[in-house]
């Protein structure tokens, strides 16, 4: 899990980079451009399989631990741990998971249904695929809005708990250094979940104050 | 004061048990927990019903033995003490308490409130010791070893093996047990020679007991009698990795 985890989290990073190339008041061209050049970088094209595997054993792997973690307790307490200490996200990242394995499943195939049938935008004479016009016209519907803001909540309800924790798996923990992952982990869920929402929100927020 | 109770009652491994509520009188402040179930097992000798079996054996927190889920807590409310180091001024006059068994896959039932602890006997059969003659007790600082980590090892073997962390582990996890005994011979020169085997055999034996993996919730330590931190596992972890990569054992 901490491996994944730890490499899906970098690959959020990227990924945010990407969308916030929405936001420049172009109509869209960076972003597109920056599609058009993942879309046919031959290493990018060997990076989506990694990616789209990593997915899987995460997954995999979470779906494997959550079910041998329910059995080791068949018998369930008839009142529940009431510990103050620990943190709410850490007993909930199975049911975040799933939140987002559904948010995951809805994404890619709104992206693999329009990568190949996007319309056609121009780039300096080229014709390439009008990608950020899919988003623009998606993020009008405020529940599509809603149901992309709520998960990007999970996602750093997620992130809160797994940055940290993977660290401590893979046999990190340290004075000097724990204080610190922790708080770079709850700043970088902070960046993820606002730097995600906003683009919904202020595209959401135009298309209202145009229309 | 008066109390209700409301037991775990399970008459053998193959019963299902269920919850059953006892009024329990004449509690003093003064006594401890177990104190006030031998009142209530005396009430209940003297009306004919089977007394309420308990695990316990040193009433003073040193030997690991006693094992409640009180109010849904290993060992009860109170921070860094065992069930029989609580006592009954933590509760107040017409309280409801519930007592519940430690609740794992690998600790069944046995009768009541007392559990099979046996894995955690194989766990540290599997590894937990040493094959070099220590011999009697070393000279002070005969031994080269910097303080700071002989008090981290001291720190880990506090560890008196109740089982309060894979009582209070929503995944029934025995890792802060099983890091406690692995990080205090790890430390000490003393427990050098096994070092790689013993990580890989205490871990291999915890996975076949049933016990569930860590997901870092920290549970284990918050109420952990003994205060045993987060950071042995981390420890165990790293012993772990080293141990596949570069020991002999395929």
């Amino acid at each position: 899990m901490s491996l994944t985890g730890i490499f899906l989290i970098l690959f959020l990073v990227e990924h945010l980079i990407g969308n916030l190339l929405l936001l420049k008041s172009d109509g869209g061209a960076a972003f597109n451009e920056f599609a058009h050049f993942m879309k046919h970088n031959p290493l990018i094209m060997v990076g989506e399989v990694v990616l789209f595997l990593g997915f899987i054993f995460h997954i995999i792997d979470g779906i494997m631990l959550v079910r041998s973690n329910n059995n080791a307790r068949p018998v369930k307490y008839a009142v529940q741990n009431k510990s103050k200490v620990t943190s709410w996200t850490s007993k909930l990242m199975g049911p975040f998971g799933i939140i987002l394995l559904i948010f995951l499943i809805i994404h890619l195939y709104d992206f693999f249904r329009y990568k190949y049938f996007a319309p056609v935008a121009n780039m300096e004479g080229t014709d390439i695929s009008d990608l950020a016009q899919l988003v623009y016209i998606k993020f009008t519907d405020p529940l599509y809005v809603a149901f992309y803001v709520i998960s990007m909540l999970v996602v750093g309800f997620h992130i809160h708990h797994g940055f940290q924790s993977a660290f401590q798996t893979l046999g990190l923990n340290h004075k000097k250094y724990t204080p610190f992952i922790k708080a770079l982990g709850f700043c970088f869920s902070v960046v993820i979940t606002v730097g995600m929402s906003l683009i919904p929100l202020i595209i959401y927020y135009k298309h209202i104050t145009l229309h | 004061m008066n109390l209700t109770l409301k037991i775990w009652r399970q008459k053998n491994a193959q019963d299902k048990g269920k919850m059953e509520s006892f009024n329990v009188s004449d509690v003093s402040p003064d006594m401890s927990f177990l104190e006030m179930l031998d009142v209530l097992n005396e009430q209940l000798t003297r009306k004919g019903i089977d007394p309420i079996h308990f695990d316990h054996d040193c009433r003073e927190g040193i030997c690991g033995m006693c094992s409640m889920v009180i109010n849904g807590r290993p060992h009860g409310p109170k921070d860094l003490i065992t069930t029989c180091q609580l006592h009954m001024r933590s509760f107040k006059e017409g309280d409801v308490i519930s007592i519940e068994p430690w609740r794992a896959g690998a600790f069944p039932v046995i009768k009541d409130l007392v559990v099979d602890r046996t894995s955690f006997d194989r766990i540290i059969q599997a590894g937990g010791y040493v094959n070099v003659n220590t011999g009697g007790i070393p000279d002070a600082n005969a031994i080269p070893i910097a303080k700071k980590i002989a008090d981290e090892a001291m720190d880990a073997a506090a560890c008196i093996g109740c089982g309060a962390c894979v009582a209070a582990c929503k995944n029934a996890s025995a890792m802060l047990f099983v890091s406690a005994k692995v990080s205090q011979l790890a430390l000490l020169p003393q427990g050098q020679v096994e070092r790689q085997t013993r990580v890989e055999k205490m871990v291999a034996q915890m996975d076949k007991e049933g016990f569930g993996a860590c997901t870092n919730t920290g549970a284990c330590e918050a109420e952990c009698p003994k205060g045993i931190s987060l950071t042995n596992i981390a420890r165990l972890n790293r012993e772990f990795f080293s141990a596949k990569l570069t020991s002999d054992n395929i």
